[in-house]
C-alpha cells in the first residue's frame, strides 16, 4: 500500500516535470516564431512598398500616410517606364555581357582550377597563394590604372573591358571554387582515363567536366548575378546610350525622373524580378556557392 | 606504351618535367591574367602616384606631391572618417544580426524555409535597384521610413538631407542585405554534430552555456570569415552612396571610393586618384593583417594541425 502510493507520487512528479519541459519548449518555439515573424515583416516591407508604389497613379504616390493597395491599380506604369528608355535594348546588351562572361568564366576558371587541384608540379602552391592573394585585393585599388590601360587600348565604350579580362582565369573566387570541387573527385577516375590513353586535357574535358555540373551551375549563378548587378564597370566603360546595360539604364532613368516614383519603382521591380526568379529556380546553387566559399579550404 | 601527343617534341623527356609543363599550361590563363590585369596595372598605379595627369595633356612628374596634398586635404580625411564610421557600425551589426537570425532559423519550426527566403532575398537585390528603392523609402514627405515613424508616433526625419541622418540611412540599406552572411552561418551551424548538444544536455548545460561553449567556438571560423569579407566589402561601398546621396549632404556620406571616383573621373586627377587607391590598399591590408593577428588567434579550428 505504502509503496504503491509512493510510486504514484513519483509518477505524478515525473509527469509534471515532463509537462513543464514540454511547455518550456513550446514557449521557446513561440518566442522564436514571434521574433522571426516580426523580423520577416520588417525585411519584406521594402519589397511590398516597391511593388505597391509601382502600380500607383502618380497622384497617389504623394498621399501621406501611404495607401498600401493601389487604387486605381495601374499596370500601365510598367509599359510607360520600360518604353521611356529603351530597356529592351539594355536587356539585350546586358544579356550579351552575361553570356560572354559565362563562357569565359566557366571555361577559364575550370581549366585553371583543374590544374591547381589535380596536377602536382613545382611552383603550384606559390601560384595558388597568388590566387588567394588577388581574392583579397579590392577592385577599386586597380580601377584607375585599369581604366587608363583600357582607354589606351581604345576599349572605352565597348564591352571589351567588361568581358575580355574574364577569359584570363575568370576571377580568383571562381578558380578557388572549381579547385575545391575538383579536389573532391576520386583520382581513380583520372587513372582509368590515363590507362585508356586519355591526355590530361582529355581527362579534364571528358571525364571531370561532366562530373562538376553542380560547380558549373553555382559559378554560372554567381556570374549572372555579378554581371546583371554590376554598376561601376558599365558606369566607367559604357558611354553611348545604345551600349547601356539595365543597371546603367535604371541609374540614368533615375536621373531623368526626379519625382515619378511610380515609374521608377516599376523599372526597379523589372530589374529585380529576373534575380528573384533565378533564385527560385536555382536556390540550391546560391547556398552552395556561399558555403563553398566560406567553409572549406 | 603510352600514346604520343603533340607536346612530345617540346616537352622534357622525364615524366616529372612533362607534368610540370602540363600543369603550367592549365594555370596559364591565370598567370597571364595576373600579369595583364594585376601586375601591369599595379605598376601603372605606382607610376601614376608620382605624376600629374588628366589623360589629355602630357603627364608631369611631381614626386610625392600627392601624398603631401592628401595630408592637408579635408575631403580626404572626411572620406576616411565616413568610411571608418560606416565600417565600424555596419560590419559588427551585420555580423550580430546575421548570427542571431541564423541561430533562430536553425530551429525546427514549420515554414522555416519561407523565413530563410525572406531574410536572404534582399541581399541579392541589384545595388542600383536597391538604391532607387531606398531613395524613395527615405523620401522626407511621402516615404515609407517616415510613414513608419509616424505610425510609432515619432517625428519626421529628413533622412537624406540631414547630415546627421544620411550616413545612418546608408547603414540601414547595408543592413537590409545581411542575409548573405546569415546563410554562411546557417551552413556552419548545420555542420555541428547533434551529439555535442546531447552530451551537453546530459551534463546539465543550459541553452546559454551550450551557445557559449559549443556553438560559438565551432562557428568561429565562419564568424571570422564573415568579418574579413565584411571589412573588405564595406571599405569599397560605392553604388549606394553614389546613387542615393552622391556623397552629400555636406559630405556626410562621402565614402572613400566615391571620393576616389570623383577625383579620377570628374576632376580627371588620375595621379591623385591612384595615390588614394594605394592608401586604400595599405589600409585594407593593414586592417586584414590586424584582424588575422588579434581575432584569428581566437578562432577555434576543429582539425588543429
Amino acid at each position: 500500500m505504502a509503496t504503491n502510493s509512493q510510486t504514484i507520487a513519483m509518477r505524478q512528479a515525473a509527469a509534471t516535470h515532463k509537462q513543464r519541459a514540454v511547455w518550456e519548449r513550446r514557449l521557446w518555439k513561440g518566442m522564436i516564431l514571434t521574433i522571426l515573424i516580426v523580423g520577416a515583416f520588417i525585411m519584406s516591407l521594402p519589397f511590398v512598398w516597391l511593388v505597391s508604389s509601382s502600380f500607383k497613379l502618380e497622384e497617389k504616390i504623394f498621399v501621406f500616410p501611404p495607401e498600401w493597395i493601389p487604387n486605381p491599380f495601374r499596370p500601365q506604369n510598367y509599359v510607360d517606364a520600360l518604353l521611356y528608355k529603351p530597356f529592351g535594348l539594355y536587356f539585350f546588351n546586358t544579356m550579351r555581357i552575361v553570356t560572354l562572361n559565362l563562357v569565359a568564366i566557366l571555361l577559364s576558371a575550370s581549366f585553371c582550377g583543374y590544374g591547381f587541384a589535380r596536377i602536382r608540379f613545382p611552383g603550384r602552391d606559390f601560384w595558388f597563394a597568388l590566387v588567394l592573394a588577388t581574392l583579397m585585393i579590392p577592385y577599386f585599388v586597380l580601377m584607375v590604372p585599369q581604366f587608363i590601360m583600357f582607354s589606351r587600348l581604345g576599349w572605352v565604350d565597348t564591352i571589351y573591358p567588361l568581358t575580355i579580362p574574364f577569359f584570363f582565369g575568370g576571377g580568383a573566387f571562381n578558380i578557388f571554387l572549381f579547385r575545391q570541387f575538383f579536389r573532391s573527385l576520386p583520382e581513380e577516375l583520372a587513372d582509368a582515363g590515363r590507362i585508356d590513353g586519355c591526355t590530361e586535357f582529355g581527362i579534364y574535358w571528358r571525364i571531370m567536366m561532366p562530373l562538376c555540373k553542380p560547380a558549373l551551375a553555382t559559378v554560372a549563378v554567381f556570374t549572372f548575378l555579378a554581371a546583371w548587378n554590376d554598376y561601376i564597370g558599365p558606369l566607367l566603360y559604357l558611354r553611348s546610350d545604345y551600349n547601356f546595360t539595365v543597371a546603367i539604364g535604371l541609374a540614368t532613368f533615375r536621373g531623368v525622373m526626379r519625382t515619378e516614383w511610380n515609374l521608377l519603382m516599376a523599372a526597379s521591380t523589372a530589374m529585380i524580378l529576373p534575380v528573384i526568379l533565378l533564385f527560385f529556380f536555382a536556390q540550391r546553387y546560391f547556398v552552395d556557392g556561399l558555403v563553398l566559399s566560406g567553409l572549406k579550404g | 606504351m603510352s600514346a604520343t601527343h603533340w607536346y612530345d617534341s617540346i616537352s622534357p623527356r622525364t615524366l616529372a618535367g612533362r607534368r610540370t609543363l602540363i600543369g603550367y599550361i592549365f594555370i596559364s590563363p591565370f598567370i597571364l591574367g595576373f600579369l595583364l590585369w594585376f601586375l601591369i596595372p599595379a605598376g601603372v598605379a605606382l607610376w601614376l602616384t608620382v605624376h600629374d595627369w588628366n589623360l589629355i595633356s602630357p603627364p608631369k612628374y611631381v614626386g610625392f606631391k600627392h601624398l603631401v596634398t592628401m595630408v592637408g586635404d579635408d575631403r580626404f580625411w572626411q572620406s576616411l572618417k565616413v568610411t571608418t564610421t560606416y565600417t565600424l557600425v555596419s560590419v559588427p551589426l551585420g555580423l550580430v544580426l546575421g548570427f542571431i537570425l541564423a541561430l533562430l532559423l536553425n530551429t525546427k519550426v514549420r515554414g522555416i524555409t519561407v523565413f530563410r527566403t525572406i531574410y536572404y532575398l534582399p541581399s541579392i537585390v541589384p545595388a542600383v535597384a536597391s538604391a532607387v528603392l531606398w531613395a524613395w523609402i527615405f523620401n522626407t514627405e511621402y516615404g515609407l521610413a517616415n510613414a513608419a515613424l509616424r505610425a510609432l508616433g515619432l517625428p519626421k526625419i529628413a533622412w537624406l538631407q540631414d547630415p546627421q541622418w544620411a550616413l545612418p540611412a546608408l547603414i540601414i540599406v547595408a543592413l537590409w542585405g545581411f542575409g548573405s552572411g546569415m546563410v554562411i552561418y546557417l551552413a556552419g551551424l548545420q555542420g555541428i554534430p547533434e551529439v555535442f548538444y546531447e552530451a551537453a544536455e546530459i551534463d546539465g548545460a543550459g541553452r546559454w552555456a551550450q551557445l557559449r561553449h559549443i556553438t560559438i567556438p565551432l562557428v568561429s571560423p565562419v564568424i571570422f570569415f564573415n568579418l574579413i569579407i565584411g571589412i573588405i566589402a564595406s571599405f569599397q561601398v560605392f553604388t549606394i552612396a553614389r546613387l542615393v546621396t552622391n556623397g552629400g549632404p555636406q559630405n556626410a556620406t562621402l565614402v572613400y571610393v566615391l571620393y576616389m571616383y570623383q577625383n579620377a573621373f570628374q576632376n580627371m586627377k588620375m595621379g591623385y586618384a591612384a595615390a588614394l587607391a594605394w592608401v586604400l590598399f595599405v589600409i585594407v591590408v593593414v586592417l586584414t593583417l590586424f584582424v588575422f593577428r588579434y581575432v584569428g588567434s581566437r578562432v577555434h579550428y576543429e582539425d588543429a594541425r
